[in-house]
């Protein structure tokens, strides 16, 4: 008979509920997880982390498409996509195990099955565990942390089949490269299965309801962007409306209205990444004061639902949906428990990236956004052309920007796109989140050669101009 | 033309230091290379070489002086034969080293330097933490940032500090009330969050450092008031019934007149401890404790020994108005060398109170009430109250301090001396 009485039960384990649990442990408090799947959840089984590796072999597919540029010679350039899609899978699973055995290591209880909120005992909250419907344990904590994560945004008449209309669960696990693809919707999910594919050799079709790709991201990057795709031989749709899709034996066809023009267009698989939704149901909520708004839970900024002793971390408590989010609200959800100071997260300090080619980072404040927020703006560009290791690297597109506020010489934004941005970024989030002003960042000495560079030039051209334009 | 000196870093992570000593004095010749003062931080001493050559024009910032920040001029370097231009103000001669400061405004040791040069200088040698931006904001604003409290990491100054202390003075602008953050989860009662004024920040600032860095001791003695308010009543009834020349004297006026001979007689209270040195001052400047909205602040009757009551009077009546009415100069409330806190009026008991830095000691008045005193062998009615000196131990000793209440109730007891 384990355990059941902790300081803290946490129900889910990916990046919100596991590292919490980690913190919690390090604090010296009792943890339990409550995971119903894998642990290590979305993000590590089934996003993130598979991604990335399903990222890594197409960008290699296109390098040994430009052998050429670099010198060699080679015939008859192939791939076995189960391969790639069995190391994607492998990847993930060495990761989970990982999670299992820190969270073993740091002595955190995991129960495998559903966790659900009952009722209260005294100051102490109960949570129900049930495995495929059998009542498997009834744990009891002063603390829960609701951590469940979302799922795939549905839209009626593009409901994943799993054969023609795939999720992103079916599109990370393909058993053949579909010749023709449609991707719906173009966030950061569906720019990246297009980007993999169309690298794979498929005909991409991407398609967005809202006037340009990648809406969240700076306008100027959402273009070079769209050029980039274009110039890789992708098509894009953008403004678009898209009408009642037909399913043929092995091939979907869907009409979709844009830039005045309605067309039917068949393709042999679709991918539906149209957002997502919080896993709110089952959890017991009902009768609680916890609030729910669209599918997520409401917190305050320490993660504290309406009821005491409830909080939620990560995707479930809204956006934006990234798993560094959850796991940063996971600490400092279980510091305030402790008792620690805690300084909540500003929003406009939580990086984004996207793993496309050529990949996009950002943090803060778009140009637009800076302006309607009242800012009076200073805005610096550096385009990867005037760099030495980017040329050097067979990489000479893309750009960085920076939107300073011209008053107080705030670093209010920086929007990368182009070749190990993603590796990037986190030096312009330090800036923002240690409030550094563009005299730091002036007198920053950076590196070289490294495409760095460019994030350094691009402060320049704020204010002094650029040195190598 | 003139050149400013400007204080130097004497590493890469120095933002201010103490200007130890000058070499050099006014209207000297200075030669390229010539060390013309000593400058200390916490980890060294180094020598501070002229760059240019002239004559040493004036010195901004006497030696003592801690916290310089980095860059701010610390002298005025001219040509032959030039003066020093208008506007670059000179620390006034007879300034002791550190010039004492009053709680309420946490006024800089630097602030003969031009001003505008060093906004946000560090007060008192206490390094401010603070992000750039917030340094840039606060700069931008003109917040002093000693008088702001950090909600950043380790309590570091950040953006959202410097907005909200802005907006803060008394018109209260609600800054985002946060909950605090050292218990977030505790915090379920209903309740309201009053920002704090930069005001309460200050005073919350120095005298929590008052408090934990100053040895305090504390002695009390009764005093006899009988005698004083004879006289008190006898002053009065000679002033004209109105008039100019009319006045009405409180016992407050006539209690700051005696501490104020008091320490004349004993004059090793009027002192301010310093690592090196112990200061005692020349001038008797007696800060009295007004509580205003929302704090309170110590305006300050200079030279108070020397005054006649009916001078203290018109002073403190009118340091008073003002200050109630936020219209005091710094320089009325910022020096003293001795407060005196009187609650005499709320009828209470006896109380201790904080000194007020730099100062050595602050003496916490009471309410005169009848009580049975016992005179040789017979019990009779006398009004008394009961008087606690707060000292420094650092620069008071016990005996010392015990000398200057007995000597302070024998003045007040007999009173004539407050009017000869």
């Amino acid at each position: 008979m384990s355990k059941t009485e902790f300081d803290i039960v946490i129900i889910g384990g990916g990046p919100g509920g596991y590292v919490a649990a980690i913190r919690g442990a390090q604090l010296g408090l009792n943890i339990a997880v409550v995971e119903a799947a894998h642990l290590g959840g979305i993000c590590l089984n089934w996003g993130c982390i598979p991604t990335k590796a399903l990222l890594r072999s197409s960008e290699i597919n296109h390098l040994l498409h430009h052998l050429g540029e670099f010198g060699f010679a080679a015939d008859n350039i192939r791939f076995d996509l189960d391969k790639v899609v069995k190391r994607s899978r492998k990847v993930a699973g060495q990761l989970s195990s990982g999670v299992a055995h820190l969270l073993k290591k740091n002595k955190v209880t995991v129960f495998d099955g559903f966790g659900k909120l009952a009722d209260k005992d005294g100051a102490r909250r109960k949570v129900e565990v049930s495995k495929d419907g059998k009542p498997v344990a009834t744990l009891t904590a002063p603390h829960v942390i609701l951590a469940t994560g979302a799922r795939a945004r549905v839209l009626p008449g593009l409901e994943p089949d799993g054969k023609l209309i795939w999720s992103y669960r079916e599109a990370m696990v393909p058993t053949e490269l579909p010749k023709r693809l449609m991707v719906i919707g173009s966030g950061a999910i569906g720019v990246e299965f297009a980007s993999f594919y169309r690298n794979m050799g498929a005909e991409v079709t991407l398609v967005e309801v809202l006037d340009r790709i990648l809406p969240v991201e700076d306008e100027e990057i959402s273009a070079l962007a769209h050029k980039a795709f274009l110039k890789q031989g992708m098509t894009i749709l953008t403004g678009a409306k898209i009408g009642a899709v037909r399913k043929n034996g092995d091939s979907v066809t869907v009409p979709v209205e844009a830039g005045g023009k309605s067309q039917e267009i068949t393709v042999d698989r679709v991918i539906s990444a149209v957002g997502i939704v919080g896993n709110v149901e089952n959890l017991g909520l009902d009768g609680t004061a916890i609030a729910v708004d669209r599918t997520h839970i409401k917190v305050d900024p320490y993660c504290r639902t309406g009821e005491p002793g409830i909080y939620a971390i990560g995707d479930i408590a809204g956006p934006p949906w990234l798993a560094h989010k959850a796991s940063h609200e996971g600490v400092l959800c279980v510091e305030a428990i402790a008792g620690h100071t805690i300084h909540p997260i500003d929003p406009t300090n939580i990086p984004g990236c996207t793993y496309c080619r050529p990949q996009i980072a950002s943090v803060g404040l778009t140009e637009a956004r800076a302006k309607d927020a009242g800012h009076k703006v200073r805005v610096g560009r550096f385009p990867f052309i005037g760099n030495g290791k980017a040329i050097a690297a067979g990489e000479p597109e893309g750009m960085v920007k920076t939107v300073f506020d011209a008053t107080t010489g705030e670093l209010l934004g920086a929007h990368m796109i182009g070749a190990e941005v993603t590796e990037m970024i986190q030096g312009y989030v330090i800036a923002r989140t240690s409030e550094l002003t563009e005299a730091e960042l002036k007198e920053t000495v950076f590196p070289h050669p490294t495409i760095s560079e460019t994030m350094h030039e691009a402060v320049l051209a704020a204010y002094d101009g650029a040195l190598h334009i | 033309m003139s050149v400013n000196i400007l204080m130097p870093a004497l590493s890469p992570t120095m933002t201010e230091g103490k200007l130890a000593r000058w070499l050099k004095k006014e209207g000297e010749q200075i030669q390229s290379g010539d060390v013309i003062a000593e400058i200390e931080t916490d980890k060294a001493t180094m020598e501070v070489e002229a760059v240019d050559e002239g004559t040493l024009g004036r010195i901004l910032v006497t030696e003592g002086t801690e916290g310089v920040k980095v860059n701010a001029p610390i002298a005025i370097l001219v040509a032959e034969g030039e003066t020093v231009p208008e506007g670059a103000e000179p620390a006034p001669a007879s300034t002791p080293v550190p010039e004492a400061s009053a709680p309420v405004e946490a006024s800089a040791p630097v602030k003969a330097a031009p001003a505008a040069a060093t906004p946000a200088a560090a007060q008192n040698g206490t390094r401010v933490f603070a992000s750039p931006l917030a340094r840039r904001i606060a700069k931008l604003k003109g917040i002093d940032l000693s008088g702001v409290t950090g909600s950043g990491p380790n309590g570091r100054i950040v953006r959202r500090d410097v907005e909200g202390a802005s907006a803060a003075p008394a018109s209260a602008a609600p800054a985002p009330a946060r909950p605090a953050a050292s218990a977030p989860v505790a915090i379920e009662a209903s309740y309201k969050a009053v920002p704090n004024s930069t005001i309460r920040k200050v005073i919350a600032k120095r005298l929590t450092e008052a408090k934990s860095t100053i040895p305090h001791f504390y002695v009390a003695i009764d005093v006899e008031l009988d005698a004083l308010l004879a006289l008190r009543a006898q002053l009065n009834a000679a002033s004209p019934a109105d008039g100019p020349d009319a006045f009405k004297l409180s016992v407050n006026d006539m209690l700051v007149k005696a501490a104020a001979v008091t320490l004349r007689r004993v004059p090793g209270v009027n002192a301010s401890y310093t690592e090196d040195a112990t200061i005692l001052y020349d001038d008797v400047d007696i800060s009295v404790a007004v509580s205003i909205p929302d704090g309170l602040i110590t305006p300050i009757i200079r030279n108070a020994d020397s005054k006649s009551l009916r001078q203290i009077s018109q002073d403190a009546k009118d340091l008073i108005a003002r200050a109630r009415a936020g219209k005091l100069k710094p320089q009325e409330f910022q020096g003293g060398s001795f407060s005196i806190s009187n609650m005499g009026m709320y009828g209470v008991k006896e109380f201790s109170a904080i000194i007020n830095p730099p100062q050595a000691a602050i003496l916490a008045i009471a309410a005169g009430e009848k009580r049975a005193v016992v005179k040789g062998d017979e019990i009779r009615i006398a009004t008394v109250m009961t008087v606690t000196l707060s000292v420094d131990h650092r620069v008071v000793d016990g005996a010392l301090a015990a000398e200057w209440v007995s000597t302070f109730r024998s003045v007040v007891e007999s009173p004539f001396s407050l009017v000869v």
